[in-house]
């Protein structure tokens, strides 16, 4: 398959593109939805959304998730909330400035148009969110309460304590089960994606494995959406769950999708810090915590008192020091920074000298301790189940981990990939968030692609489909793809060497926080591109996976999304290689102002790399999308 | 600093699949830290059991975080552990002591079959909630949604019962497999919202009635409240039953009319 790359950009203002293009979507009528069958990989908040609202619509719609329901997606772990322009807090917010606001803070590499209408549509998320029953919060009058998130000077977030995520995906969820219910929706669940099959150019389904008794079975469709998250996991520790994986969007790149800017990985600033080295998994702390807590780091190295005991005069508060009209909520990136440089500097604090303090000793003697409770309650709750300490009493320990991944399956406009027929939604594509994404912007951007924007552009893409017939699972290529499938699970099992899939994934995870983490350089990333193919003949050759292919097996489920992770962190070190400039969440030493912040080549890098797949991930191609800034002008990006 | 747990004395119920009649197998860890959480403890187990090259003990889990309801587990016969309102993956390794015995066995509910070991198939749930636990709101055309102001105290009363993340402790406590607080906690979410009102009684009834095919029935032990990692009350169910009462009323009146 040669790659074109044509992102669809409407015609006309930024402003008017999303209603010039809806008006000139092609329509399928009401009775002719049900001719068209659509699947859906992933049920969090973009693919639960996208699901419901296009069964709603009469679409035949089938569901996918490896999960035991389609409730437990990872959307649900999202804490802090969800961005809307909805200028409530009449503080001076407007479409424009949440549109402005998501393009700086992603460092001006993403695409305008998308992001223009991600903002337009934000206000009609919550709109939709409230009439569902999602239990926002509210002021007494009973209106609904906002709060202040990184990288804006509104209050635009809107969220419900300190578990946003889980009522919205509660929301969605529950829309589905009513399609389910209804029976518009086939849900198959502990069914994982594990091949796409393209037809002449065209996406033409998806091959499944089912978890609990290993059946390969094919699934035909006329259009498939994959919503299938991020690739996080990549650095084994991160805060995703333990399931986020990369297979889907992986198994779709190496069938012709391009994966665009696998580089640019979030670093979320406030995590608990690894406390063992038996330690799975990281857990976030709320963005949010950041309104009220102060991030400090004692001058002292040696410094040993505890942390009431240190003076005012011998604290650093570093994110106030160092970008006053931000303060505590400077973005992610630039946060994470000065949080990994103080602890670099030996400042760190802990055990393990390994975080830096998160204080709400001054929001408890100012605001008290019960409406401190009541905004973050359960955030310390949860805080203090893992690290053994009471936040009321001494100050948090926080350190960057790795959250989010802003790049992802390249998708145009439509949020349609280069494949036809085959979309990403949510954090499985690389549209809106750049290089670095603001917090409370996630959620935001799942429901927007579900809601929103899918049910219009896939319409789009059916409507000259009708009455023509598609192939079927009786197709070679289906059947081709389920022999390959069956062949690489029964392949991870016969090769009966010694180290198992965990062992592996840690490895990897560890080659690629050391080089293509919070700060990269090119001696590094060509040192992990020489490390991960050796280290990846070694789990081909030396995989241990006891068991059958035949029967629930978790450490073969591993074991294949171990291998994608492989293939995918080499593209990623590639890519972070190749983009000689720094720019959000992708940091090179070498491009760095005098100040330490990131230094951009808008020159030679406003665009966004596209990977094609050439069978060797040391081998991909790169192509380039350009971008250009009609709304806005390109402008260093400062939270001073 | 960590300190480390000596000598733990693993019991842990082992099934090939549904059919399989299962049985206890006896495990030792030799040391862990007491940093780590439970299931990490499983996790070492198991790739010590891969090493070994035999079976890992098969487990459901997810977030991690306390979120996601997909972990579960009896541990010592409490629904997620000895610890209180804390899911098995929040509970950690230093609540136990070195030389413990801990007994892990899988959810125990008739409406909750085997899979495998640890992991149960709790899919009855979803049908509770596809037969009435949403608000018919079809995407596009909601209004602004300050239009209707809800006290804080409603808003925060749903919030309450809608933090429930399904991951069936209730179920696994009740000594009747009952699945009453889980619906309940659905039900009182919804319906006490404005938005939830047009619903309110078609949705309490066809969801009571949907757990009574799956579940066993409620005799007010209270166990599940105490199991539940979300601490949801069990007023919550009472709720339920009152709107249920009132449900076989008002739904008879709206079929007469039509």
């Amino acid at each position: 398959m040669t790659i074109t790359f044509n992102s669809k950009i409407p015609a006309g203002a930024i402003g008017d593109k999303w209603a010039t293009y809806k008006e000139d979507a092609k329509l399928v009528a009401p009775g002719n939805k049900r001719k068209f069958k659509v699947i859906v990989v992933g049920t969090g908040l973009a693919g639960a959304s996208a699901a419901a609202t296009m069964a709603e619509l009469g679409y035949q719609v089938d569901v996918f998730t490896f999960h035991d329901s389609p409730r437990r997606a990872h959307s649900i772990a999202a804490q802090g909330g969800i961005n809307a322009a909805k200028n409530y807090q009449g503080d001076g917010d407007s479409v424009h400035r949440l549109f402005y606001d998501t393009i700086k803070g992603g460092d001006f590499r993403s695409r305008e148009s998308n992001v223009h209408r991600l903002a337009e549509v934000s206000v009609n998320i919550i709109d939709q969110m409230v009439a569902q029953g999602v239990p926002f919060a509210r002021e007494y009058g009973g209106l609904l309460d906002n709060r202040s998130f990184g990288g804006a000077q509104v209050s635009r977030t809107f969220y419900a304590r300190g578990q946003t995520g889980q009522q919205l995906l509660l929301g969605a969820y529950q829309q589905l089960a009513r399609q389910i219910g209804l029976g518009n929706v086939r849900m198959f669940n502990r069914t994982e994606l594990v091949d796409v099959v393209t037809v002449d150019d065209r996406c033409a389904g998806i091959v499944t494995r089912d978890l609990v008794n290993g059946e390969v079975v094919s699934h035909a469709a006329h259009a498939v959406v994959m919503a299938t998250g991020g690739y996080g996991n990549v650095f084994y520790l991160s805060t995703n769950a333990m399931a986020c994986n990369v297979t889907a969007a992986w198994r779709a790149h190496r069938k012709g999708a391009a994966f665009a800017n696998p580089c640019y990985t979030q670093i979320h600033p406030t995590c608990i810090p690894q406390s063992d080295p038996t330690q799975s998994k990281l857990t976030l702390m709320s963005e949010s915590l950041r309104n009220d807590g102060r991030v400090w780091v004692p001058m002292n190295p040696d410094e040993s008192r505890s942390a009431d005991q240190v003076p005012e005069a011998e604290r650093d508060y570093i994110l106030e020091r160092l970008y006053p009209s931000y303060g505590n909520l400077a973005p992610r990136d630039v946060s994470s920074r000065a949080a990994k440089r103080a602890v670099d500097a030996g400042l760190g604090v802990g055990p393990l000298k390994n975080g830096v303090y998160l204080d709400f000793s001054d929001a408890v003697n100012r605001l008290g301790k019960d409406v401190v409770e009541e905004r973050y309650g359960n955030l310390f709750q949860m805080y203090e189940r893992i690290a053994g300490e009471n936040p009321y009493d001494v100050p948090m320990r926080i350190y960057p981990a790795t959250h989010y991944t802003m790049g992802g399956l390249w998708v145009d406009y439509e949020l349609m990939t280069n494949i036809p027929g085959l979309y990403a939604a949510g954090e499985a594509n690389f549209s809106d968030h750049g290089a670095n994404r603001l917090g409370a912007s996630a959620l935001m951007q799942g429901l927007a692609d579900g809601y929103f924007v899918l049910p219009y552009t896939i319409g789009n893409y059916l409507a000259p489909m009708l009455n023509k017939p598609i192939p079927g699972t009786d197709h070679p290529a289906f059947k081709e793809a389920e022999l390959a499938a069956t062949a690489r699970y029964q392949g991870y099992v016969d090769i009966k060497g010694s180290r198992s899939p965990d062992y592996f994934h840690r490895e990897v995870g560890r080659i690629i926080w050391d080089y293509c983490g919070m700060e990269r350089t090119q001696q590094g990333l060509e040192k992990a591109l020489s490390e991960l193919p050796a280290l990846y003949e070694e789990f081909q050759k030396d995989l241990r996976v006891t068991g059958n292919a035949e029967s629930m097996n978790q450490t073969l489920e591993k074991a294949g999304r171990v291998d994608d992770f492989f293939q995918l962190g080499m593209l990623m070190c590639r890519d972070a290689l190749e983009r000689e400039e720094s720019c959000g969440g992708h940091f090179r030493a070498e491009y760095q102002t005098d100040e330490g912040e990131a230094l951009r080549d808008d020159e030679k890098f406003a665009h966004v790399a596209a990977w094609e797949w050439t069978g060797d991930p040391t081998k991909s191609i790169r192509h380039s999308e350009e971008l250009n800034f009609e709304a806005i002008h390109l402008a260093t990006r400062s939270y001073k | 600093m960590s300190n480390h747990l000596k000598n733990l004395k693993l019991k842990i119920w082992r099934q090939s699949g549904p059919t399989d009649t299962g049985h206890f197998e006896n495990y030792v860890m030799d040391e862990i830290s007491d940093e780590a959480s439970f299931l990490e403890m499983l996790d070492v187990l198991n790739e010590g059991l891969i090493g070994e090259n035999k079976l890992p003990v098969v487990f459901d889990h997810d977030c991690r975080e306390g979120i996601c309801g997909t972990c579960s587990l009896m541990i010592n016969g409490q629904a997620h552990g000895p610890e209180r309102s804390t899911t098995t993956c929040q509970l950690h390794m230093r609540k136990f002591k070195s030389g413990d015995e801990i007994v892990i066995e899988p959810w125990r509910a008739s409406a909750f079959p085997i899979i495998k070991d640890l992991m149960v198939d709790r899919s009855a749930f979803d049908r509770i909630i596809e037969s009435g636990g949403y608000i018919t709101a079809p995407t596009g055309g909601a209004p602004d949604a300050n239009l209707i102001p809800i006290p804080k105290t409603v808003a925060d009363a749903a919030m309450d019962a809608s933090q429930c993340i399904g991951c069936g402790a209730c179920v696994a406590a009740c000594p009747n497999g009952a699945a009453n607080l889980f619906t309940g906690a659905k039900i009182a979410h919804l319906n006490l919202l404005p938005q939830g009102q047009a619903e309110r009684f078609k949705r309490t009834e066809a969801m009571v009635e949907t757990m009574d095919e799956y579940f066993g029935s409620c005799t007010n032990h209270g166990e599940c409240e105490a199991a539940c990692p979300k601490e949801i009350s069990i007023d919550v169910i009472a709720l339920m039953n009152k709107d249920y009462r009132k449900s076989k009323l008002k739904n008879r009146k709206e079929i007469s009319r039509t």
